[in-house]
């Protein structure tokens, strides 16, 4: 506690814009998936790296929780690197690269592979808020549209991807509708992560900076993949396994390893491959595979 | 009347962790409805607010948010004490108040329960309780309950179960309550379900 970032109070945000910010989680708890504005403000950050979610994670964080932050699933790139730093020092917070330590977890896109259990709150960083604007410019026509239950034309999008493609070609910031009511956007996570919300134990939070929109999905609440009887929702899948850990179950990235078409694919989320390469370290030395070089799956 | 600053209860010891962690208290009976949460933090108020109701005051009302007292707890100090410690403005009429603490009601009427394009506008209802236990008087159910749960409120009689139940029928729209007893408190957000399993319940 004693490196505390002096001129600051605790985790950044004065009380008022905190009580502002609570209020607003508490009302969006109470109404799942539905976008409850707030009065964003200015971040030490630009808009795009998750002052959304660091106003939300400010608001709630305590001084006797365990942060972890995750980019695209991993703990040590710039953005989840940054604002692990800066909740250490504005809050003096414990913070972990561990998903089962972790009380309180930032995510810009990923969630982790680990099913995430109950008392545990997790943040997401969120672009667009709103599944209709890319539909629907005006406000006041999504906001109606909201009210209404009006969400044919988020259908017909679905509907025109299996006719340009033949298939739901949507992958990423797949809609999903919360507890039958309210059609939200799951933020940029792949649709491989959208079965890991529905009846998540763990509190879902989202916040979204530059639109200043909150909203949340409450533990144990029905979270459903928009899809049609014949075209029912699936999520990617992988020829290969992870390069480093053989997972064949997580989300994979490419790496590209050199200039000769040289690749690999690992697990997106760096702790999970850790935890299992370490697993099986101790079960019979090194884990550790060759890179494959096959071709995407996709 | 006038209170001196002096004279007022002093409120969190701890403003900053005593807030956040009231603040935490709420959000997770809000996350899961029916669930008993203990009150983290001793707060000092004026009689005859209890310690949790004037904690949740104290966290989360400011300028921002109109307080409505009913009548039996708008006594003593309470007025000065919430204009002192949050700068509340106090409301008398329910329409106004985004948060609504009352003893133990009959009815949730009145109340502001936001409208269809923006639902985060309605009350937050504080029902100030003597007690508050885990039981069967009536059963729970909806987002953040597993598996159904269930609540025993003394002082709180069927026709409030029947406003809390008519209330859910609104959703989107409708007030979201908060159960204080003096240490714990337990959420009723308007999701959640009520259930009848006492025979008081059909009367």
């Amino acid at each position: 506690m004693s490196d505390i970032l002096g001129g600051y109070n605790f985790a950044y945000l004065d009380e008022q814009t905190k009580r502002m910010i609570r209020r607003a989680i508490l009302k969006a708890v109470a109404v799942p998936g539905y976008q409850v504005p707030f009065a964003g403000r200015e971040m030490p950050l630009p808009y795009g790296w998750g002052t959304g979610g660091i106003q939300v994670t400010a608001s709630v964080i305590s001084a006797d929780d365990v942060l972890k932050v995750i980019d695209q699933g991993a703990d040590d790139t710039t953005n989840a690197v940054s604002i692990r730093r800066f909740f250490a020092k504005t809050a003096g917070v414990r913070t972990t690269t561990k998903t089962a330590e972790a009380t309180l977890i930032q995510t810009r896109h990923r969630i982790p592979e680990r099913r995430l259990t109950e008392g545990q709150i997790i943040v997401y960083q969120v672009p667009n808020p709103e599944p209709l604007r890319w539909m629907e410019p005006r406000e006041s026509e999504t906001r109606k549209m909201h009210a209404l239950l009006e969400y044919g034309a988020m259908h017909v999008k679905l509907y025109e991807d299996i006719v340009h493609f033949g298939r739901i070609a949507t992958s990423y910031d797949y809609p999903v509708r919360v507890n039958g009511r309210y059609i939200m956007a799951p933020s940029p996570i792949p649709k491989f992560d959208n079965p890991k919300m529905d009846g998540m134990p763990a509190l879902q939070l989202f916040g979204a900076g530059r639109e200043k929109r909150i909203y949340a999905v409450p533990p144990y609440t029905r979270v459903e993949s928009l899809d049609f009887e014949d075209y029912p929702f699936e999520v990617q899948r992988w020829d290969q396994s992870c390069a480093l850990c053989g997972a064949t179950d997580s989300y994979l990235d490419e790496v590209i390893t050199d200039d000769r078409g040289g690749r690999m694919f690992v697990c997106s989320d760096t702790d999970h491959c850790s935890e299992r390469r370490a697993a099986s370290d101790e079960a019979e030395g090194d884990g550790i595979r060759r890179p494959v070089e096959e071709e995407a799956a996709e | 009347m006038n209170a001196l600053a002096c004279d007022l209860p002093a409120g969190f010891a701890d403003p900053v962790s005593d807030a956040n962690a009231t603040f935490r208290a709420v959000l997770t009976a809000m996350s899961y409805p029916g669930r008993i949460v203990s009150l983290p933090v001793t707060v000092e108020v004026p009689a005859p607010l209890a310690p949790a109701t004037g904690a949740i005051l104290l966290a989360l009302a400011d300028l921002d948010t109109p307080v409505w007292l009913s009548a039996d707890l708008d006594r003593g100090m309470v007025a000065a004490w919430l204009r002192f410690h949050c700068g509340c403005p106090l409301v008398a009429t329910r329409p106004e108040a985004i948060f609504a603490v009352t003893t133990p009601c009959r009815d949730l009427d009145g109340f502001g329960l936001g409208s269809a394009e923006s639902p985060e506008r309605a009350a937050t209802v504080i029902v100030q309780l003597a007690d508050l236990a885990s039981g069967d008087e009536v059963r729970l159910s909806g987002p953040g309950i597993a598996t159904k749960s269930g609540l025993s409120v003394p002082g709180l009689d069927a026709s409030f179960w029947r406003a809390v139940a008519a209330n859910h029928q609104l959703f989107p729209e409708g007030v979201d309550i908060v159960l204080a007893a003096p240490d714990r408190l337990a959420c009723l957000p308007r999701t959640t379900m009520v259930e009848e399993t006492s025979p008081c319940m059909s009367r």
